[in-house]
């Protein structure tokens, strides 16, 4: 009987104090979601105030209203930029060079992750440390170089590489590939050995066990890596800016800025709708594979 | 172990036998496949990238038509520009300011985040990665737009408050802080998922364990949180100081380095030195001033796995 009376009193001292720590943590979320809501405001205003820009005629948007509002919603700017030519060009260049880079950057990274992951040969240490620090060597030190080099291999060859779209399947590359090779290479190595083991005594060859086994099991890694290479290369702002000039070989965030920015006539209404436009396909794949997104953007530094 | 189901090929190309054998055989070998497989791999990198690094040294060394070796002639005339040390100076405080921000950005909200009920935290990360998942140029438009000199929304809304027009990106201090900020924007998401990351693999009963010593918030977040997350906080801070240092899309399309080069960073003032002044030369030596930087971070990332490495 007093074992029961006991534990009757125990509990609900015990309820009592869950209750303060409760209230402290009540306190605690209101605080949290109060400073979350002040920074997605701060994250969500640019991308915001474009759509409210592309939505503007050009009378509204210069004249002295309230700038965050829209008083006559019109949707001419997007008809008028998907209607002229030249911005479907930048859009086709954009997306011909991602999806070739993208194409690219997995043929050259999945077997070399794959060799450097299970097949250790002389240098396979050392050669996957340096794909690494590849990694870390900026676009914006190589420019110059690639440039000159570019130029000089026209010289010689007769193929022009400077002002021509395709040069950017070259350059791309660069960027993409080290990464993508490293995180494959962490989620190769995270498949458990005994795996390949049973492909090999099975009798598969090691392109079986890639395509067979490694692939499919590493999928997640996979499209990781695909998303990575994709927005890299539909970002990248530097290298198009730099090799490309004439207005049909431009990809669209240079695109944007050169043709759409007369001298010093600024048609915001476009730009922000072009903008707008111009980050839709990451927003979109964001949307609906944040985890893969996510996933690829953390296994470089945490595997690392 | 894969190795052992690998000896008897091995074997078999070594033995005496078939010492001389064909290619085929020599395909079949797991380091011939594991090669060829890593070749194109090997020659991207070696052509495109760590050619071109070298070669941007050679570059540095020529005069401005390329034909003449001048020797250190370019670091010389670059030292006794003004325009130089003001980019220097620029870009340290440019790299240092953003950095320390969105990390302590970053570490704040990946809090609040690990704070709130787990069925919210996908809701509330994915508002706050969206300005990672933009492309910078585009986003760095839109606060073009925002800061503009005539229409400058900031500027409407700030007016409420009495507080005057401000030119954002023609007064050399503002400017300076305007870029600043688009990058922490543009930055801090990234530092948040990381360290949001980490902190969920904190184990939850060394805060608990804190909790009964007594320790109160603060002590849990320094002695606890902290040497937990030590690692993570250093590479990341480590990649964003290299990125952040070799940024060039915010700046070149915020300010093109105006007003009158106060807000050029390397990599904007030697694009516009090498490409818009078509002095390759010239604008190698100034982007080889990025590499200080990285000969750091690869230090301490070769330390780091080698380290890894030996307690493996």
């Amino acid at each position: 009987m007093t074992s029961v009376v006991m534990i009757d009193k125990a509990a609900p001292t015990r309820n009592v104090k869950y209750g303060s720590m409760s209230r402290d943590r009540t306190w605690a979320l209101r605080w949290s979601y109060f400073f979350l809501t002040l920074f997605a405001i701060f994250s969500l205003v640019p991308p915001i105030y474009m759509l409210i820009t592309s939505l503007k005629t050009s009378a509204e948007i210069s004249a002295a209203t309230n700038p965050w509002w829209v008083f006559h919603p019109t949707l001419q700017n997007y008809v008028e930029l998907l209607s002229s030519n030249q911005f479907l060009t930048f859009f086709r260049n954009s997306a011909l060079v991602s999806i070739f880079v993208v194409t690219i950057t997995m043929l050259i990274s999945v077997p070399a992750a794959f060799a450097l992951s299970r097949m250790r040969f002389w240098g396979s240490a050392t050669l996957a440390t340096g794909v690494f620090l590849t990694y870390l060597i900026p676009d914006t030190l190589l420019f110059l170089p690639l440039f000159k080099m570019f130029a000089v291999f026209g010289d010689w060859t007769g193929i022009q590489l400077i002002n021509r779209w395709y040069v950017l399947l070259i350059v791309y590359p660069t960027l993409t590939v080290p990464f993508c090779t490293w995180i494959m290479i962490g989620y190769f190595a995270s498949i458990p050995k005994e795996l390949d083991e049973a492909a090999i005594i099975d009798g598969a060859s090691w392109f079986q066990t890639l395509t067979r086994i490694f692939i499919p099991v590493a999928l997640p890694g996979l499209i990781a890596a695909t998303i990575f290479a994709f927005t890299v290369s539909w970002a990248q702002f530097l290298y198009p800016l730099v090799f490309t000039t004439s207005t049909d070989q431009l990809v669209l965030p240079v695109g944007i800025i050169t043709s759409l920015i007369k001298g010093d006539v600024f048609n915001w209404g476009q730009i922000m709708t072009g903008a707008l436009l111009g980050a839709a396909p990451p927003l979109i794949i964001y949307a609906f594979l944040m985890d893969y997104y996510i996933a690829g953007l953390t296994a470089g530094a945490t595997k690392g | 172990m894969v190795d052992v189901a690998f000896q008897p090929s091995r074997v078999a190309g070594a033995g005496s036998a078939r010492k001389r054998a064909s290619l085929r055989t020599a395909l079949k070998r797991k380091s011939t496949a594991a090669f060829l497989m890593t070749l194109p791999l090997i020659l991207l990198v070696a052509i495109l990238v760590v050619y071109p690094a070298f070669y941007s040294i050679h570059l540095a060394t020529l005069n401005k038509s390329m034909q003449r070796f001048i020797g250190l002639g370019n670091f010389q005339f670059l030292f006794k520009r003004d325009t130089f040390w003001l980019v220097v100076e620029q870009s340290c405080i440019f790299a240092i300011t953003a950095v320390i921000f969105k990390a302590l950005i970053g570490f704040i909200v990946a809090h609040f985040v690990h704070n709130i009920p787990a069925k919210g935290q996908r809701k509330w990360r994915g508002m706050l990665l969206v300005p990672w998942v933009i492309p910078p140029a585009m986003s760095t438009l839109a606060w073009l737009w925002l800061f503009d000199p005539s229409y400058s929304a900031f500027n409407y809304t700030l007016s409420f408050f009495g507080i005057g027009p401000i030119a954002w990106t023609g007064d050399a201090n503002w400017a300076r802080f305007t870029v600043i900020l688009v990058n922490i924007w543009y930055g801090a998401p990234f530092f948040m998922i990381m360290y949001l990351a980490s902190l969920k693999s904190v184990p939850e009963q060394l805060y608990e364990a804190a909790a009964i010593d007594g320790a109160n918030w603060w002590q849990r977040i320094w002695y606890v949180t902290l040497p937990m997350m030590r690692n993570i906080i250093a590479i990341t801070t480590l990649f964003s100081l290299i990125v952040t240092f070799a940024n060039f899309d915010i700046v070149r399309i915020l300010t093109s380095g105006g007003p009158i080069d106060h807000t050029h960073i390397f990599a904007t003032w030697a694009f516009k030195i090498g490409i818009e002044g078509s002095d390759i030369p010239l604008g190698a030596s100034v982007s080889l001033f990025m590499f200080p930087i990285l000969a750091v971070a690869a230090f301490f990332i070769l330390r780091d796995i080698n380290k890894r490495g030996n307690e493996a």
